[in-house]
């Protein structure tokens, strides 16, 4: 076995049996689905609570506007005054009181009406029941004005433009938002590996270092063949957890499914309460037909060509980032002092990733999404966003792909040669903290 | 071909800093050479040349007669002074992993490291963890590594540090074996006592500049400067003192036994002692008469301290 694999194999072997890793390799996807399961049951109760509220009404309006909904019943009192309403209230243990005092007109009632309750009322709560006023006022002066309810309701509508390309095919609404959100996906998923076993090389390196057997390892291979070798084999475990995540989480979803009998898509829920588009794109598809045209839209998406590139921006990209990694940890000494120089690694992902999900999904092809595409620390991230798009007429041109790939490439020769520099007379320096100075005149070394 | 290892005017510069200059070594084959100098000295930097961790800015290595390339790692045995190893890895994982990477096959390695174990009585360590171990314990693994590849040159910084007298002593043992089965090594250390053990050769290194080397009794004999430690039996308070301090440079003396002896220290003007016995001779019994040969520890501090004010 060549050297290379040699240290490849031991890395891999050190972290795949580590305790740690082990226990959160398997444990992780039972929090998880653990963690659904809860979110799903904890929303579930939550609607399924009734809250009862007491009406006091004194006014000779609202008789009849407070009709009980699902989770909001109405507990009308008579003949008392407010402050024996509010005694029962409280005995019964109801979630509060509406009063509503009586005055010569329904401006002036709205205006004096008090909900009471024992803590700050949950706003939905507040909502509804301003909405219940707000309905009543309108109605009022409608009637003021000399409009029927029913010329009312004429008025209220809604439009949607119909939009198509130039070639003629329908545009769906939310179709760019839908197809950016799967290329957001490949490309969180890029940057939490890069964080998280990044990290593993990091620390790796330290420990190494800290146990001083790097000069032992050192005086047989070279320093670049050992950071290579713990890059990969780190990485290899990295893989190797990820694809028990997947199998181990769909397993036990499906097994959650299928014992519990939850609907699957109750777990929707959550991901339509993100700020995320997917649940306003599902909006727009209520009919069978829209959804028909969706289906066929989402395979349309060239699968084959994304996970292709995937595969070329994430190891492109995860060779830069890991290797700028393994050079922190070859300066420092201990893991605290690796603060200073992290915070500049994580940055252009975080920017990355809002910068994802802010500009390309309104604008795919913007002046900014182009840019972050093309910028060589960014566009692991960004280009994956734009990808499923399409290349060439109505994607991603063709000559912005091939200047992608070709500066992360060029980045990625340079960045592993100075991260290696940096490397190779770092895991030798030992009991001092460097400056960025410092690192700077070890390039020259 | 007599010398594992020459360097030729070998210069190493870390930035404005120099850390090797125009250092030139001969190491023979099959001698124990002693690299000596203060720390800060350049020592390290030209172990780590010799093991390829780093590369001279000028100069040229010739191991075993060959331009110094990378094939010859595997030829070569070196136990660093920052030395460890994993510390969550099984003993005979780690020895086998660090024996491959040196170039042996896995059952070569098995077998050497059976025999290594039983001769330092370690046999049942296999599947323990380093960090089970004490220190000393670690360091027998350590030095085991360093020398199962059977390396043409041993490089050895401070290998007694870390040690309990016992088994430094058996590590001592084992190196002065290793040479007589024909290992050239290279001793890097600051502890003098253990330079006068081992070494047939030393090079002495200060401030990035060799400032001597060769055969450590060559070297000594230079370093005499004709001091001699004189005992004289005395039949009676003679006055022979005063004489000798009127004709030589006497640079201690005191008087024994009642006063009937006199020892004290002279420093000639040559290595001619005829004159000098001529004249005691006759006048008091010489009960012995030694010459002073400085130790390696005054040769080191002397040519440091010289070369100080520079």
């Amino acid at each position: 076995m060549s050297k290379l694999g040699l240290i490849i194999k031991r890395e891999y072997l050190a972290k795949v049996r580590n305790k740690s890793f082990v226990v959160m390799t398997f444990l992780s996807p039972i929090l998880m689905v653990g963690m659904i399961a809860l979110i799903v049951y904890l929303t579930k109760v939550n609607d399924n609570e009734t809250r009862v509220i007491g009406v006091l009404n004194q006014s000779d309006y609202f008789s009849t506007d407070f009709q009980g909904t699902d989770n909001t019943s109405y507990v009308k009192f008579r003949d008392v005054d407010l402050e024996a309403a509010k005694d029962s209230i409280i005995k019964m243990g109801l979630y509060g009181l509406l009063y509503i005092p009586n005055a010569p007109n329904l401006e002036r009632v709205a205006e004096n009406a008090v909900f009471y309750t024992k803590d700050a009322p949950g706003s939905s709560v507040v909502t509804n029941l301003e909405s219940v006023f707000e309905n009543r006022l309108r109605m009022e002066r409608l009637q003021d004005l000399g409009v029927s309810a029913s010329d009312f309701n004429k008025l209220d509508l809604s439009f949607e433009i119909n939009t198509t390309t130039f070639s003629g095919e329908q545009n769906l609404k939310g179709i760019n938002e839908i197809k950016a959100f799967i290329g957001g996906g490949f490309g969180y998923l890029i940057m939490m590996f890069i964080i998280i076993y990044g990290g593993f090389v990091m620390r790796s390196v330290i420990e190494e270092k800290t146990s001083r057997i790097v000069e032992v390892i050192i005086s047989s291979v070279k320093p670049f063949q050992l950071m290579l070798g713990k890059i990969i084999g780190t990485s290899l475990a990295g893989i190797t957890q990820f694809v028990i995540w997947i199998i181990s989480a769909s397993l036990l979803l499906g097994m959650l499914v299928f014992i519990f009998g939850i609907d699957p898509s109750a777990l929707n829920s959550g991901a339509e309460n993100t700020p995320g588009l997917i649940g306003g794109a599902a909006n727009f598809a209520n009919s069978e037909t829209t959804m028909q045209l969706y289906a066929n839209e989402l395979f349309k998406i060239p699968w084959a060509m994304l996970i292709t590139f995937f595969m070329i921006y994430f190891i492109l990209g995860y060779l830069i980032y890991s290797s700028i990694y393994a050079a922190i940890g070859a300066a420092v000494d201990n893991e605290a002092d690796t603060q200073q120089f992290i915070f500049p690694i994580i940055l252009p992902l975080m920017l990355a990733i809002y910068v994802g999900f802010f500009s390309v999904f309104n604008n795919p092809h913007g002046p900014i999404a182009v840019g972050f595409s093309l910028f060589p620390l960014t566009s692991p991230i960004v280009m994956l966003m734009r990808l499923p798009g399409g290349i060439g007429e109505g994607g991603v041109p063709v000559w912005e792909l091939l200047v992608s790939i070709a500066l992360l490439v060029v980045t990625f020769i340079g960045i592993v040669w100075l991260a290696a520099k940096i490397y190779r007379v770092g895991i030798l320096m030992y009991g001092k903290k460097p400056s960025y100075k410092d690192i700077f005149k070890w390039l020259k070394y | 071909m007599n010398n594992i290892l020459v360097a030729n005017e070998v210069t190493k510069k870390y930035g404005n800093h120099i850390a090797l200059n125009k250092i030139s070594l001969e190491i023979p084959k099959n001698s124990i050479y002693g690299l000596l100098g203060p720390n800060g000295a350049g020592k390290t930097t030209l172990i780590r040349i010799i093991n390829q961790i780093t590369y001279p800015d000028q100069g040229t290595i010739i191991f075993d007669g060959k331009p110094l390339e990378a094939k010859h790692i595997s030829m070569i045995g070196y136990l660093p002074e920052e030395r460890g190893l994993y510390k969550s890895m099984k003993v005979g994982e780690q020895a086998l992993y660090l024996a491959q990477l040196k170039g042996m096959s896995k059952s070569e390695a098995k077998a050497k490291l059976k025999y290594w174990f039983e001769r330092l009585e370690i046999g049942d360590w296999w599947n323990r963890k380093i960090q089970e171990l004490s220190k000393g314990m670690a360091q027998k693994i350590q030095f085991i590594v360093t020398v199962l590849h059977e390396p043409k040159l041993l490089i050895f910084d401070e290998p007694f540090s870390g040690f309990d007298p016992i088994n430094a002593n058996l590590i001592k043992d084992e190196i002065l074996r290793l040479k007589e089965n024909g290992t050239s090594i290279i001793f890097s250390t600051h502890r003098m006592e253990s330079v006068e053990e081992l070494c047939e050769y030393i090079a002495l290194i200060h401030k990035s500049e060799k400032l001597l080397d060769g055969k450590l009794s060559d070297i000594k004999n230079a370093y005499k400067n004709n001091i001699y430690k004189v005992g004289l039996g005395l039949h009676s308070s003679n006055g022979i003192l005063d004489d000798l301090k009127d004709k030589f440079q006497i640079l201690s003396s005191e008087y024994v036994d009642n006063g009937q002896q006199l020892n004290f220290t002279v420093q000639l003007p040559s290595n001619d002692t005829g004159a000098f016995l001529t004249h005691l001779s006759g006048k008091a019994n010489v009960n012995h008469f030694t010459e002073t040969i400085p130790s390696a520890n005054d040769i080191f501090i002397k040519t440091v301290q010289n070369k100080q004010p520079i």
